[in-house]
């Protein structure tokens, strides 16, 4: 691979912009194709099938054998509320691979002393999240069983189309929820996006047991096939 | 989605540009239970320092050997690894799998 390639590519991952390299194995021949050049790309049908599965592999186009070699952005995980559950949350989840942000207004919980080595963000969520740039690559996770917090962080996560939302509470709380989000302009398909009661069911009981059943939930749903279909596809 | 080759790209892209000689071996296709996925990659320099992997450690000693002769003949290479394969090599995967690994130099 060229320099040029290579730091053309490490700008993007950098960006968190998706690119793919093709490489021609019988020669190294090899390009870059950042993701706003697929469109008119020759090989845009098979770059962008390839980039939707998120995955690499052999195609063959025209009896020539070429490695499409995708390159999607880490993940993130998002927590609000830097509560105990975030505790035990935020290493695991960076243990897995993910680069992890907590955010929360409340300074007596967002201390770097509860949170060593987490970026830690103290404000509320229409200051902290714009900035971060959130997008399809990012799990986002509501902690803090406080609507004030809680509420707006989520109505940004519907808009920036995280791949995992999941937020605290019970069926019962989570039924409120919906009622307000719908009254500050969710759409159902939006509220049905929502993991609540957060997390697949172990029988968590600790907060690291929950921890891990978030893991769990945000795994499945990154790399099990989709089968739930958007309700409000155009 | 999820992983940290950007890591090692990174670091690769700084070995070069610090004066090492770098390569890059890249997984571009499996067969059966391969251990590490198409993609993934190892970087290597010409210390014989390499990170990231290409298969669950099974061969990544076969794979830098190789690679620092990429490194000074600029010429790449595919290697091909499998349980069967004795002749070419005398390292395989322990759990069945064949794996084509591209290894190329950076620069």
């Amino acid at each position: 691979m060229k320099l040029e390639t290579l730091a053309a590519l490490n700008a993007e991952r950098a960006a968190r912009r998706p690119a793919i390299v093709v490489l021609d194995p019988a020669n190294g021949e090899q390009r870059l194709v950042k993701a706003s050049e697929i469109a008119a790309d020759p090989l845009r049908a098979e770059l962008s099938t390839q980039l939707r599965m998120g995955t690499s592999g052999m195609i063959e186009v025209g009896g020539r054998k070429l490695f499409l070699n995708v390159y999607a952005p880490t993940a993130r995980l998002v927590i609000i509320g830097a509560v105990h559950i975030s505790q035990a949350l935020a290493p695991l989840a960076r243990s897995l691979g993910y680069d992890v942000t907590v955010v929360d207004p409340r300074t007596a919980f967002a201390s770097p002393e509860r949170f060593p080595d987490v970026p830690l963000i103290a404000e509320w969520p229409d200051i902290a999240l714009p900035p971060l740039n959130i997008d399809h690559y990012t799990a986002f996770a509501a902690l803090t069983h406080d609507p004030k917090i809680d509420d707006p962080a989520l109505l940004h996560a519907f808009e920036r189309d995280c791949f995992y939302i999941g937020a605290l509470g019970s069926r019962k709380t989570h039924a409120s929820r919906g009622e307000r989000l719908r009254a500050q302009g969710a759409s159902d398909a939006d509220i049905a996006r929502i993991h609540a009661p957060i997390g697949l069911d172990i029988g968590a009981v600790s907060p690291s047991e929950i921890a891990v059943a978030i893991m769990a939930e945000i795994t499945a749903q990154l790399r099990l096939p989709k089968v739930d279909v958007k309700v409000n596809a155009a | 989605m999820l992983n940290r080759d950007e890591d090692i790209l990174q670091a690769a892209e700084a070995w070069q540009r610090a004066g090492h000689g770098v390569a890059l071996a890249t997984v571009v296709q499996t067969w059966g239970s391969a251990p590490r996925p198409a993609g993934s990659s190892l970087v290597i320099n010409d210390d014989g320092t390499f990170l990231g992997s290409v298969s669950g450690g099974c061969v990544e000693g076969a794979v830098v050997t190789e690679a620092l002769e990429v490194i000074s003949s600029g010429q790449p290479k595919m290697l091909e690894f499998g349980v069967a394969d004795e002749t070419a090599w005398n390292v395989g995967l322990s759990c069945g799998g064949t794996i084509r690994v591209f290894v190329e130099k950076v620069g």
